[in-house]
């Protein structure tokens, strides 16, 4: 389910229709990332997503999606988590409250600065948890090298 | 908004001391070393203890006699109460508070647990702690993190009234502990990081009904001020000396949360707190002083209004809130006898005031890496922004890099001590700095309202994360600094046996040589100590509590550690997982020398 988001996966929209259909297509989708990183640079629209991912989320994600005492570390939930769950996630929000845990997580669907955004958070947290940028400020791509971006 | 429903209850008069008036009664109790009966030990918020049979001597054979698990994960600030021969212990949320029997090793005799609506728990702005509660008048005060203050019968722990203080969907929590002084509660609001309009609020013991309500940023009559008679270093404010300070309506959003401590000086008849920061984090969209946010306040306990106030950080930058403790000594500055008030403020400098006047007398620097500023302006009480880290000056969208100390603040909420027999002050601090990045954001009420990115490592050329510090708050200066591995998070203890007490995040807790700052005895706890060591006696006997459970702001480096966000700082400490140390889990840890 996308919610009314920008239009900018249109590859890994594909990709969710083509798994079902042949696993050469679904290879062919899995080099479709959300994100461009050249020598340990990132383009804009990832970068903007730590930035937002900062000023959002981080209070509990902790720094560069590292998780924290009281929420999980993004950069392992991503390693299996599909985009379309954690899109929902966001927009819908998450309760886990029980003996041990009191944890929730809140609805961003009302939050401008996440939903419009929600392409560019992925996509750096998706780059987090591929392992191809660390910790920290992202090095922006200058414009020239950055290449063509949907 | 916020005030609507008192529930009255009965509250049967139990105690034996709970004829007399509360403000007799507490004058009284707070002296009385034997216990720890409000959550600043005592109205000066000195957290000095007369106890001395632990002392610099003996303090190596201390050891834990008990020890209790309060069932919850979250990060654990503040500190027990001990009443006669009942502790009272919080817990973050659910705001857990047991009663425990201290004539039974603490065997629990009453266990209060509030239902609050979990979806509080977000709209918390680091982890869902509590910093204690209070007592007077045969009652336990407890602010619940969905702003509800609730009394509590000591003896039993019935409710006796609760009030609703503010709204969780605006993001309004609380986290701060309640002061009982005179007949009423105060209790601020937490949520600077949401939008709100910060306050402080007291309330009548007796039944909970509002007695005053004096906002940090408004009109002059939200925020209690009297143009003519309110002063700020030594003139009046004159009329709308907040609302002159903001462009617009931001003010309605303009933050100055109130979730510190409070002290009081009861022949002055004033209570002192401080303010927070002022929403959002990005200065671009707030232009101005944004009066009164980052400002120390001295009220009228009976009304509310302000005698004096003065703002440590006109038109905040970087995050570095106002409230920390305002300790009252009464001590020599510069060689004259002074009704001091002395305040380690978040920005990094350690301000000592008149605290009848309001007047400025020292601003010095705790930590020689503070580089924001370069000094405080000693007439204007300005501190002299270095452009190179102003991130107004470098503007929205820019990482103006190397900001020490960080939005952590040198210090944070945990409070230092003040030993009147060394005349020095013992302070836990952070050594932090960071990157920080402002840019534009809208404002969604009970969503986050912040505006900025940061990063946090430790200054140049340092390993360190915190240092617990001996300061001399009449010439500025430091006398000792001990370095620790992380931030210390933890509130200060000092006694008359010239011993210094604190936790460390790694689960530490440490004794201290008063004079020379000699490390003479540290156990290991649990896990991580944000809460803060407390003393008390039984029987006889002296004891020291304090407890663990890591977590809070200083939680969010657990799990991954602080980075080093940016090249050009050397690559020092550039990971340092403090999970490797210590897990979550709140305890309580009792110690004792036989």
């Amino acid at each position: 389910m996308i919610l009314g988001l920008r239009g900018r996966c249109v590859g890994l929209a594909l990709l969710s229709l083509a798994v079902g259909v042949s696993a050469a297509a679904a290879d062919q989708g899995q080099n479709q990332k959300p994100y461009i990183v050249k020598d340990g640079k990132v383009d804009k629209n990832t970068y903007n997503g730590w930035r937002r991912y900062t000023e959002s989320c981080m209070r509990c994600h902790g720094p560069d999606g590292s998780g924290s005492s009281y929420a999980p570390d993004l950069t392992q939930s991503l390693k299996t988590m599909s985009e379309d769950t954690f899109k929902s996630t966001v927009m819908g929000g998450r309760v886990n409250v029980g003996q041990a845990n009191e944890n929730v997580m809140p609805s961003f669907a009302e939050v401008e600065d996440v939903t419009m955004y929600l392409d560019d958070i992925y996509a750096y947290l998706k780059a987090r948890s591929d392992g191809v940028i660390g910790r920290g400020r992202p090095q922006k791509l200058t414009a020239m090298n950055e290449g063509p971006h949907g | 908004m916020g005030w609507r429903t008192v529930f009255v209850a009965t509250g049967l008069c139990l105690l034996p001391l709970c004829g007399a008036s509360a403000n007799e009664q507490l004058l009284k109790l707070e002296t009385d070393a034997n216990q720890w009966v409000m959550p600043t030990h005592d109205y000066s918020a000195q957290r000095f203890s007369t106890l001395n049979q632990i002392n610099r001597e003996n303090v190596q054979h201390l050891h834990p006699v008990w020890t209790f698990s309060t069932g919850v994960l979250r990060g654990h600030e503040g500190e027990p109460l001990v009443v006669g021969d009942i502790m009272y212990l919080h817990t973050p949320f659910p705001n857990i508070v047991y009663a425990l029997d201290l004539n039974h090793d603490g065997r629990v005799l009453w266990k209060y647990e509030p239902r609050q609506d979990p979806s509080v728990i977000p709209v918390m702005c680091c982890d869902t702690v509590n910093r204690g509660v209070a007592y007077g008048d045969g009652k336990i005060f407890l602010s619940q993190a969905d702003a509800t203050l609730v009394a509590l019968d000591a003896k039993t722990g019935e409710v006796a009234w609760q009030v609703k203080n503010g709204d969780p969907a605006k993001g309004e929590t609380m986290t701060s502990a309640p002061a009982v002084v005179k007949d009423k509660v105060l209790v601020g609001i937490s949520g600077g990081e949401f939008g709100v309009q910060g306050r402080m609020t007291a309330y009548n013991m007796k039944d909970g009904s509002l007695a005053w309500r004096a906002y940090s940023v408004g009109p002059d009559e939200q925020i209690l001020f009297d143009p003519q008679k309110t002063m700020s270093l030594g003139k009046p404010v004159g009329a709308n000396s907040s609302l002159n300070t903001w462009q617009g309506d931001q003010w309605k959003i303009g933050g100055g949360a109130v979730w510190g401590w409070v002290s009081y000086d009861p022949k002055l008849n004033l209570v002192y707190y401080g303010s927070g920061n002022p929403s959002t984090w990005n200065p671009s969209q707030r232009p101005g002083d944004n009066k009164w946010s980052m400002t120390i306040f001295a009220r009228d306990i009976d009304t509310g209004v302000a005698k004096w106030v003065f703002q440590m950080t006109p038109h905040d930058e970087w995050d570095y809130d106002g409230v920390n403790e305002m300790i009252l000594a009464d001590m020599p500055v510069k060689g004259q006898m002074t009704k001091a008030l002395v305040h380690f403020d978040r920005n990094g400098f350690a301000y000592t005031l008149n605290r009848e006047t309001g007047a400025l007398l020292v601003a010095e620097k705790y930590d020689p890496k503070v580089n924001w500023a370069t000094h405080i302006d000693m007439k204007t009480g300005r501190p002299q922004v270095v452009p190179q880290y102003s991130t107004q000056h470098n503007g929205e969208d820019n990482n103006t890099q190397g900001v020490c100390p960080a939005a952590l603040g040198s210090k944070d909420e945990q409070p230092a001590a003040y030993s009147p027999k060394t005349g020095l002050f013992y302070v836990p601090t952070n050594h932090v700095c960071m990157d920080y990045e402002p840019f534009k954001v809208s404002y969604t009420a009970g969503q986050p309202y912040v505006g900025a990115t940061l990063s946090m490592f430790p200054p140049k050329g340092d390993q360190n994360l915190g240092n617990f510090i001996a300061w001399d708050a009449s010439s500025g200066k430091i006398v000792w600094s001990d370095p620790e591995p992380f931030s210390v998070w933890s509130g200060a203890l000092v006694t008359a046996g010239d011993v210094a007490f604190y936790g460390t995040l790694e689960g530490y807790l440490k004794a201290v040589d008063v004079k020379t700052g000699k490390e003479l005895y540290r156990f290991k706890t649990p896990s991580g100590i944000i809460g803060n060591v407390m003393t008390y006696t039984h029987r006889g006997k002296q004891y020291i509590a304090v407890l663990s459970g890591v977590g809070g702001w200083a939680g969010i480096g657990l799990a991954a550690g602080l980075t080093k966000g940016t090249d050009g700082l050397g690559a020092v400490g550039a990971y340092k997982a403090l999970s490797n140390y210590t897990q979550l889990g709140g305890s309580l840890t009792v110690f004792a020398v036989d």
